[in-house]
């Protein structure tokens, strides 16, 4: 995958005046922040009690997915390693205060004051060693150290990561389960490619009954429809293989309702949107058309 | 830069035992207007060092804050206003930050504190275990 800006350049050099302004002007771009940080927010499951917390935003970059937390009225502090990702963020006027920093290097905060933790596809630059002196095991080990201080007993922290591999995803988790956190990955829509995202959901301190990893989005979708076609998942025997190929029944119907409501149902695990099923899907139209 | 962020804010270089509070030169200072939540104020008091946000709020040229306080205060709403004032509203624009034990300064531009530290202040090069640090230089199925 040659796409991950990872591998392009460390972040405070990635992301220079141009990338930051064209980051932060690309509605595609700022819909799918607001998407994850909405989801990460929930993720947090922070009591609903209407009183504002104070939240972290690890890798703020120009306050998009701040601007989810002051929507739903909460105080956020935000670090971010690239100085034009912050000039951004000021020049947009979000609410929250904006720290120049390192997560690699640690954060600096007092122990057991902040009530959540969220970081949007941040967490995986981490893994990068981007100067001779980085060793990625170390950073990681310094930023799940001093994030498991400065939060609060039972706080939660919600990651949402692009592991570039099983290999860095197995690293991130294990240096926070050093650290003392427990949790673990949730991942939304983990049958479709384009719209599978994962979150790494931690707790800080002892676990306790609610620090049960949430489920995913879309995980039950696969498990309801998978009694009714649970005959066609079946794996090929080997007997089935030499069985004489079907030749496809296209009747001068064409494929019929049953073949439509099967690809909707298909397209609905991905997490796509599809039209509701009516009494109006797979007619034919009338002949004035 | 508001006084809140600088009570939670501690240097974090290496060696350091006690780094907060991080002492305030302003050079300067602006005031916004916020939305006055009381329920975030008595919710966040326990937590705040109150010793921190009086010194801070005097070096931004605040003095209005007692020089004790206690939970029985929460109830008067003129003090709840004044924390309002000090924590929420105070921003330092442009300064520097000090670290109390070894005087680094930290620079504050436009409002952002650069907390930035050089490769020989970092924490995470001195801790032990770094085993074969020379193998996993970066961490891809590839190479």
């Amino acid at each position: 995958m040659s796409n991950r800006p990872e591998l392009l350049a460390p972040p405070e050099i990635f992301y220079d005046d141009s990338e930051a302004r064209k980051y932060t002007s690309s509605s595609r771009i700022i819909d799918i922040q607001a998407r994850l940080s909405e989801r990460a927010l929930e993720l947090l499951a922070l009591p609903v009690d209407g009183i504002p917390r104070l939240l972290l935003d690890i890798g703020c970059g120009s306050g998009l997915s701040g601007e989810t937390l002051t929507e739903n009225g909460h105080q956020w502090i935000g670090l971010d390693i690239s100085q034009s990702m912050l000039d951004i963020a000021l020049e947009r006027e979000v609410e929250g205060d904006l720290l120049l920093g390192d997560m690699g290097q640690g954060l600096a905060f007092r122990p057991g004051i902040i009530d959540g933790a969220i970081s949007i596809s941040a967490v995986q630059w981490l893994c990068n060693a981007d100067k001779s002196s980085h060793e990625p095991r170390l950073r990681l080990k310094a930023f799940f150290g001093s994030l498991y201080r400065c939060l609060a007993r039972g706080a939660r922290a919600v990651f949402q990561v692009y592991p570039e591999n099983i290999a860095q995803r197995e690293l991130i988790l294990r240096s926070a389960m050093h650290a003392g956190f427990a949790g673990g990955v949730v991942m939304d829509y983990p049958h479709s490619t384009k719209s599978r995202k994962e979150y790494l959901v931690l707790t800080c301190g002892p676990p306790t009954i609610s620090t049960a990893v949430p489920r995913g989005k879309g995980e039950d979708g696969e498990s309801c429809s998978e009694d009714e076609s649970s005959e066609e998942n079946q794996m090929v025997c080997i007997s089935d293989r030499n069985r004489p190929q079907k030749k496809q029944k296209i009747s001068r119907k064409g494929k019929g309702r049953d073949w439509i409501f099967k690809k909707k149902e298909q397209l609905r695990r991905k997490g796509n949107t599809v039209p509701p099923d009516t009494r109006y899907t797979g007619r034919k139209r009338k002949a004035r058309f | 830069m508001r006084l809140f962020t600088h009570n939670m804010l501690s240097s974090n270089i290496k060696g350091v035992a006690n780094g907060f509070p991080l002492r305030i030169e302003a050079e300067q200072v602006l005031e916004k207007q916020v939305d006055f939540n009381p329920d975030f104020l008595r919710n966040l008091f326990p937590k705040l060092e109150w010793k921190a946000l009086v010194d801070g709020a005097r070096a931004l040229g605040y003095a209005e804050l007692p020089e004790a306080a206690d939970s029985s205060m929460l109830e008067s709403e003129e003090f709840l206003r004044k924390v309002h004032h000090a924590l929420l509203e105070l921003h330092l624009e442009e300064g520097a930050l000090t670290c109390p034990e070894t005087g680094r300064k930290f620079p504050v531009n436009k409002g952002i504190p650069n907390m930035l530290l050089h490769e020989d202040e970092e924490t995470s090069l001195q801790l032990p275990g770094s085993l074969g640090s020379h193998m996993l230089v970066r961490i891809t199925g590839k190479q």
